[in-house]
């Protein structure tokens, strides 16, 4: 031991493990990247080559047959989607509501928790309950399932950041209003969910994102359709139920057509979320 | 015009905590009444007890008598309609983020279901006038949100806003506490004019402030009200030691 | 604080007597604006309609047991506890054993564990210990886009793409190098448990690393200071000051990317194999809980083949369900009831 030095130097292994966990975790980096860049590359170049008026107007034609496209499929998730947001979004933020502003105690501790844990319930799961609840009773499949399926999925995510968004809103805004002689109903809707309409909006955006893409609940829901049909009480087409069918078909067409579907599943959805980043960025909120 | 408050045995509690103690007290109709106190004495959980703001946060507790004209507070009528006839300003300026500086006078009326238009346009422009903002505000009532002006523009919105909604009673909680001199001086001339129309209880932190705005004071002290009398009287010849003390700065 | 007496400072208070002229004068008001009866009825059943949508989250869960209970019912009285224990699965006979599908579920989401915790750590330790802050939000961002993905669409991406490079290159070069374990023999078909493993292990990474993420930045920063201060390097930083302080939110992380894995059905079921049978080899088909539902539910034509199917479903819900409330408490117990930013 040198006596002249107070602390020795750090050792070439030392120096050596750190250099080598810094490369390791830069290389865990460009393999998580690469899947990513891989999935993206491959949903443009197969899917835009397939995208075209057809695909985007016409019904799916009989195996064989070339030509076809998705618009009843597309038309049908829009359906889907309507009934689940339309039955998703008010309970999700009544819920949301209702933790935030009537939950701090038991009972909202309890509303979480389940809510916590309906979010982690495998989506194949609500297919089953949507099954029991609505085809058995109705005796066949229809749009009106699949909605309820998607609504089940939706409604814990709205619930739990439409609450913490309203949390944001400070408690002297409430105050303001209160002592304006505003009820407490009105406070909450007018006040208190205003000032917070770019979160909320933020948390429903992701939610549909998220079920948008869902096809496990729907295959026993709205279990698909090769021909138009806007009636909610039948058997409905859904894009991503499409690319399922076609993706394990053994025919080239339909596997071209499952990548353009593909395409535009995920251009819906990033739109989406890309929105909802524009909106939170310029949201009132920021600025509150 | 104002209306006066009478409060007996006035007791208020936080969880298990008594904040204030068997607190009596009158304020005179149309006359301003401060409410002075080290920090933690109580005096804001006081007046947020006379518009039943105290009851809002989670856990609280108030039982005694308070009157405000001839309404009964604590008996049978509802918080809501009490509010309507009794305004708040806050300590710090809470105007609506999202709405316009007109919104944000016109929110009161609004909220409660006030829909005529013309009725509406000049109310907000009266009560703007009362509270010295109009000529400030007047060119972008709709364009600028209320949260764009400056602190003590902010605090002169809340004030019209409390004012829209014709109350008789108009409490403040340290309204200057977070504005600087230019803005306290504003909204010093204007409690001074405000109290021809309105009562006026302002609890305040700076001595001087209550001098200078104030007909009564009353000094409260651990959740007890130590004495009340017109200001001239607490300033210059207490008749309890305790506020002799504080006025004179050896404590607090 | 001192103790002589402070000169009194000199007031004009406003005299009750005269009072005082005021020099704007104040436009008369009339009497209140809004003296009506304000009814509280509006009020309470505002606040009734919000507690039901409250509550109806837990009866959306109350009936989603329920449900599977009910519909399951059949299959427990005819099987019993035999159901989970044995493998022959035959609706011609109708016998029913689901050995095979609990052992694909745990199989094939204990291999991507074993693929997606080293990467999805590595990536949340470089993301908040090492990357320029520049590079942060960029990398969260995409981390997170893979989330956005729909299952369907990474099962797409997996036949098409995963799967043959698996056949022709991956396997081969396992089964020469690696045979000898038992565990990479037989034909390379590319599709079968591995690829449901990769494919599995990619869908979850971003939901365990942007939960890594999230604990690893509730670490206080005097605990990475104080170790800084011995002179230790960075890495040993890391290891010390971060990675031992955030143990119990990481494994929270891992075990909430497990319960995803153990419920993902689309991609699973495209590139598993499906085929009901206990295999050592990750070469071979599989089948997983949640596949057996998508492909055999809607044709399950007899009460007692719906009802097994059923029972099935109950059973990955419970495990699950156990599983998800294991990984909150843990990531709770980090970030102490901080609300979790990440929607998962």
């Amino acid at each position: 031991m040198n006596s002249e030095m107070i602390l020795p130097q750090i050792s070439w292994r030392r120096r050596a493990t750190d250099r080598l966990m810094t490369g390791l975790s830069i290389l865990t980096v460009l393999l998580v990247l690469l899947p990513l860049f891989a999935i993206f590359a491959y949903l443009v170049i197969k899917g835009i080559g397939s995208i075209n008026i057809a695909f985007l107007t016409q019904t799916p034609k009989p195996v064989g047959e070339p030509g076809g496209g998705m618009a009843n499929a597309i038309v049908g998730s829009g359906v889907i989607l309507g009934i689940a947001s339309l039955l998703g979004v008010p309970l999700g933020v009544g819920a949301g509501i209702f933790l935030s502003e009537y939950g701090r105690n038991r009972y909202g501790d309890a509303v979480r928790f389940v809510s916590d844990v309906l979010n982690g319930v495998p989506s194949i799961v609500i297919g089953i309950v949507a099954y029991g609840l609505v085809v058995l009773r109705q005796k066949h499949f229809s749009a009106l399932a699949g909605g309820v399926a998607l609504a089940i999925m939706m409604v814990p995510t709205i619930a739990r950041t439409t609450e913490q968004m309203l949390l944001l809103v400070p408690q002297s805004i409430r105050e303001a209003a209160y002592g304006l002689g505003v009820s407490r109903w009105r406070t909450t809707l007018s006040i208190t969910l205003r000032t917070a309409t770019s979160g909320v909006i933020t948390g429903i955006m992701l939610a549909f994102a998220r079920v948008a893409g869902e096809t496990a609940p729907l295959l026993f829901t709205a279990f698909g359709n090769q021909f138009w049909n806007l009636k909610v009480n039948q058997p409905t087409a859904a894009l991503s139920l499409q690319i399922f069918t076609y993706a394990i078909s053994p025919f080239d067409e339909w596997h071209r057509q499952a990548w353009a579907g593909a395409l535009v599943l995920i251009v819906l959805i990033v739109s989406a979320v890309a929105a909802v980043r524009i909106a939170v960025r310029h949201g009132t909120l920021a600025g509150a | 015009m104002g209306v006066g408050i009478t409060v007996e045995r006035l007791n208020a509690f936080y969880g298990k905590t008594q904040a204030l103690f068997d607190i009596n007290i009158k304020v005179e109709a149309n006359h301003a009444t401060a409410l002075i106190g080290p920090s933690g004495c109580g005096k804001s959980t006081f007046i947020r007890c006379l518009n039943r703001m105290h009851e809002t946060i989670p856990d609280t507790s108030v039982n005694g008598i308070v009157r405000i004209g001839d309404f009964s507070v604590y008996n049978g009528t509802s918080a809501t309609q009490l509010r309507r006839r009794v305004g708040m300003v806050f300590q710090k300026p809470n105007p609506f983020p999202t709405m316009s500086i007109y919104d944000n006078v016109a929110a009161g009326l609004k909220l409660n279901g006030f829909t005529n238009r013309k009725k509406l346009d000049e109310i907000v422009e009266k009560s703007l006038n009362n509270s010295a903002l109009w000529d400030e505000v007047k060119d972008s009532l709709h364009k600028k949100s209320g949260a764009s002006l400056s602190g003590g523009q902010q605090q002169r919105l809340c004030i019209a806003r409390a004012l829209a909604v014709q109350p008789q009673v108009l409490l403040m909680d340290e309204p200057c506490s977070a504005l600087d001199p230019i803005s306290t001086g504003k909204i010093e001339e204007l409690i001074f004019q405000l109290k021809e129309q309105y009562t006026i209880v302002i609890v305040t932190h700076n001595m001087q402030q209550a001098a200078r705005v104030a007909e009564f004071t009353g000094f409260f002290l651990l959740g007890k009200m130590i004495e009340f009398d017109k200001t001239e009287k607490v300033f210059t010849n207490p008749s309890d030691k305790r506020t002799e003390d504080y006025v004179t700065g050896r404590f607090g | 604080m001192s103790n002589h007496a402070v000169p009194r400072p000199r007031f004009e208070a406003p005299d009750p007597e005269h009072g005082t002229k005021a020099a704007l004068k104040i436009e008369d008001t009339t009497a209140p604006l809004l003296d009506g009866k304000v009814s509280e009825v509006p009020d309470a059943l505002f606040a009734g309609a919000m507690r039901f949508c409250g509550f109806a989250v837990v009866g959306l869960l109350a009936l989603i047991v329920y449900q599977l209970v009910i519909g399951s019912n059949l299959s427990w009285h005819a099987f019993g506890w035999k159901f989970f224990g044995t493998s022959d699965w035959n609706p011609v006979e109708d016998q029913y054993g689901a050995l095979p599908f609990i052992y694909g579920t745990l199989v094939s989401s204990l291999l991507s564990l074993v693929i997606a915790v080293p990467l999805s750590v590595g990536v949340a330790v470089f993301i908040t210990e090492m990357s320029p802050v520049s590079l942060r939000g960029i990398l969260s961002f995409t981390t997170e886009l893979l989330a956005a993905i729909p299952s369907v669409v990474y099962g797409l991406w997996a036949i098409f793409v995963l799967v043959p490079i698996l056949r022709l290159y991956v396997q081969p070069f396992l089964g020469k190098t690696l045979g000898w374990t038992g565990l990479f023999t037989g034909p390379p078909y590319g599709i079968g448990m591995l690829a449901a493993g990769i494919i599995l292990a990619i869908m979850i990474i971003p939901i365990i690393s942007s939960i890594t993420r999230e604990v690893l930045t509730v670490v206080p920063q005097h605990q990475r200071e104080g170790v800084l201060a011995l002179g230790a390097t960075r890495w040993e930083m890391i290891r010390m000051g971060v990675l031992r302080n955030a143990r119990a939110g990481i494994v929270g992380a891992v075990i909430l990317g497990l319960g995803r894995a153990l419920g993902e059905t689309m991609a699973v079921t495209m590139v598993i194999g499906n085929r009901p049978e206990i295999a050592k080899s990750l070469f071979a088909p599989g089948y997983t809980m949640a596949s057996v539902l998508a492909n055999e539910f809607t044709e399950a034509t007899g009460d007692l083949y719906l009802s097994a199917l059923i029972e099935i479903g109950l059973a990955l819900f419970l495990v699950t369900i156990v599983v998800n409330a294991l990984a909150r408490l843990m990531v709770w117990s980090v970030t102490r009831g901080q609300p979790s930013k990440t929607v998962a």
